[in-house]
């Protein structure tokens, strides 16, 4: 096996094995709807981790996708609710507002030349400031469409759902994994995470890279904001709040390196699923509260961390971990 | 020297407070007012001051860190650890020195944690101390297992609402840790140091510094500092709250530092400017809510706030301007 999947083949395995070890637990885990509440309930998260997976790929980092999420629900439903207008035109607004709201970020990173860390914060503050100041309260939608929506699903067999987010959360995967391992884009993605300095002098337009990866990512929060608005029938400004971390959570999960270059797609749907795993274990469980969730996330989190540590300095040398903190 | 000294006395971060505090005087006059009433003092000032104070005393750990090249996300998240700590300790009926050792102590070895991975197992400071921020909220829910704690021990509520020489005890703590952690910086070499590291890690290494256990240690202060935030502000609310105790603190402190004029990229801090950046944060979230505007506008400001310092802190445009000061331009390229 070629060793650059060796990663992403141990986090597979952990996840079959963890699964494996619930079922063994609880039987009931083994049934597809069960699979199908995994894929629904994980959508928003699932779309938002893939945005992460390609601002992490490039050696950033994007604090601002939960209130992105806040901010497009509560102006979809906005513009829905009180202004009437269809759902279809207002995803397309949303999403357009979503990317160049991105792509501004991005400018500021690329231009500015000032960490992504601090940009993508002040993003966050001006992405939740401005849901609070549209509106304090959830706003409802209820619609037409949305009604349609929520009633279309694949019945799988065993009386499973595959529904209509879950599988957009996977079309999103197939889509942005093939943009990262096939397009231009992509490589050109994967050698700025690699070194930005020796990818700019090889010809890689760094600039209108960076900008694009910021507005990719801000866009995927914008669908992830509408999916969550799917999910809810509604618009909260606080909605999803501290998903930026679950999202990093998961794409470190999934495998990708933090300082960049280096990871997949595919590994960050593993990543959601792990944390998905952990949730409905807790709920099997009855006994254990909902904090445990977080304890274990983030117990996982550093098992994962530690993980790469190892299996890097193993194959790839010290010179790669010489960087000192970033 | 002298000079030197003048021009660092009208530094921006002042006169940005002074413009902040002269808004906040036109939009409600009676701002400076202070009255002494029950052996302290009131008015909107003091309240500043009070109101501040934990993110001040957040910020004299995080400039630290920052300094270092590195960041603590887990600040928040270690106040609830040690607010959780000390709330229930106070109701088990220990006296304040037991409870105060006990967060205390909690706080130094969760910044231990932080510190290990940064410094000996060479994670990303902001990965390693995500694993605390995302972990510690669980971990306070353990020991308050899942309620808020309420206590009614004097002594600690002390601690949050009572005050010496007129002024409230928060910023009293506040100001003393400020100048022990200012003298301890720049009248021995362990300021110095910590500039090196930020600087370049490896040059640091080579000319001998034992930097793994100075990172380590500051980590530790970080965490200290946040645990006395933390029982701060439990003992403010008589209670600890694992769900909301310094929740987004962690970034209100960056933010302070940033403002402060610390550098993000490492090498170049100053701790009173820090918490002079917490108190125009604070002065702002006062004159926000005393103008009139709906609380919510405090996000906005912030975020004009932060793009308005990147955009004078960023070297590009002091380039263009043809300035000297700004980042290091040559650490920012070859990151």
């Amino acid at each position: 096996m070629n060793p650059r999947y060796r990663p992403l083949a141990a986090t597979t395995l952990i996840f079959i094995i963890a699964y494996a070890l619930c079922i063994f637990q609880y039987p009931g885990m083994w049934s597809t709807r069960v699979f199908g509440n995994f894929l629904t309930d994980n959508a928003f998260l699932g779309i938002a981790a893939v945005g992460a997976t390609f601002v992490i790929l490039s050696g950033g980092i994007d604090l601002s996708v939960g209130a992105i999420i806040g901010l497009t629900g509560v102006v979809t439903a906005i513009l829905i609710s009180w202004l009437g207008l269809h759902p279809l035109l207002v995803f397309a607004i949303v999403l357009v507002l979503a990317a160049s709201f991105g792509a501004g970020m991005g400018a500021v990173i690329h231009f500015l030349q000032v960490p992504p860390f601090i940009v993508t914060l002040a993003g966050m503050f001006l992405a939740r400031g401005l849901a609070s100041v549209l509106t304090q309260d959830s706003i409802p939608i209820d619609h037409e469409f949305y009604r349609t929506i929520s009633t279309l699903y694949f019945k799988l067999p065993g009386g499973g759902r595959l529904s209509f987010i879950g599988m957009l959360m996977l079309a999103t995967f197939v889509i942005c994994g093939l943009i990262a391992h096939k397009t231009r884009f992509g490589s050109y993605v994967y050698a700025i995470g690699g070194n930005a300095t020796s990818a700019s002098l090889m010809g890689v337009p760094t600039g209108r890279v960076t900008v694009g990866i910021y507005a990719l990512s801000s866009f995927l929060g914008g669908l992830a904001g509408i999916v969550y608005s799917l999910y809810t029938s509604a618009g909260y400004p606080l909605a999803a709040v501290g998903i930026e971390l679950d999202s990093i959570a998961a794409v470190v999960i999934g495998g990708t390196l933090l300082t960049g270059g280096y990871g997949f797609i595919f590994g960050t749907l593993i990543g959601v699923m792990l944390q998905g795993l952990v949730q409905t274990y807790i709920v099997f469980d009855g006994t254990l509260s909902s904090w445990w969730t977080k304890i274990a996330i983030g117990f996982l989190l550093f098992m994962f961390i530690l993980l790469q540590k190892l299996v890097f300095s193993a194959h790839s040398g010290r010179s790669r971990l010489k960087k000192g903190p970033a | 020297m002298k000079r030197l000294q003048f021009s660092r006395i009208i530094s921006p971060q002042l006169l940005a407070l002074a413009g902040v505090l002269l808004f906040n005087w036109i939009v409600f006059p009676g701002f400076f007012d202070v009255t002494w009433k029950d052996g302290r003092l009131f008015g909107s000032m003091i309240d500043v001051i009070n109101r501040g104070a934990p993110v001040a005393i957040l910020a004299i750990g995080m400039t630290a860190i920052i300094a270092t090249k590195g960041v603590d996300l887990s600040v928040g998240a270690v106040m609830a650890v040690a607010g959780a700590v000390a709330a229930t300790f106070a109701v088990a009926g220990q006296p304040l020195i037991v409870i105060l050792a006990a967060a205390l102590a909690c706080g130094i070895v969760c910044g231990l944690w932080n510190g290990a991975l940064v410094a000996y197992l060479g994670i990303q400071p902001f990965v390693a101390t995500l694993v605390l921020m995302v972990a510690g909220r669980g971990v306070a829910q353990l020991i308050t297992e899942g309620s808020i704690v309420t206590f009614s021990d004097p002594a600690l509520i002390f601690v949050g609402t009572g005050s010496v020489l007129g002024l409230p005890m928060p910023a009293v703590i506040a100001i003393v840790l400020m100048i022990i952690a200012h003298i301890v910086m720049r009248r021995t070499a362990i300021g110095l140091f910590i500039e090196a590291i930020g600087t370049n890690l490896s040059a640091a290494n080579y000319t001998g510094l034992r930097s793994q256990m100075l990172i380590l240690s500051i980590y530790a202060f970080g965490g200290f500092c946040a645990a006395i935030a933390g029982i701060i502000a439990a003992a403010d609310i008589r209670g600890a709250d694992a769900n909301n105790a310094g929740l987004w603190l962690e970034l209100d402190a960056i933010l302070a530092v940033v403002i402060g004029g610390t550098s993000l990229l490492g090498g170049r801090f100053s701790i009173p400017m820090s918490v002079l950046g917490a108190v125009i944060i604070q002065a702002m979230n006062t004159g926000v809510l005393v103008s009139g505007f709906p609380p919510e506008f405090n996000l906005i400001v912030k975020a004009g706030m932060i793009i308005i310092i990147l955009v004078l802190q960023s070297a590009r445009i002091a380039q263009a301007l043809g300035r000297k000061f700004g980042p290091r331009q040559t650490s920012e390229q070859t990151r």
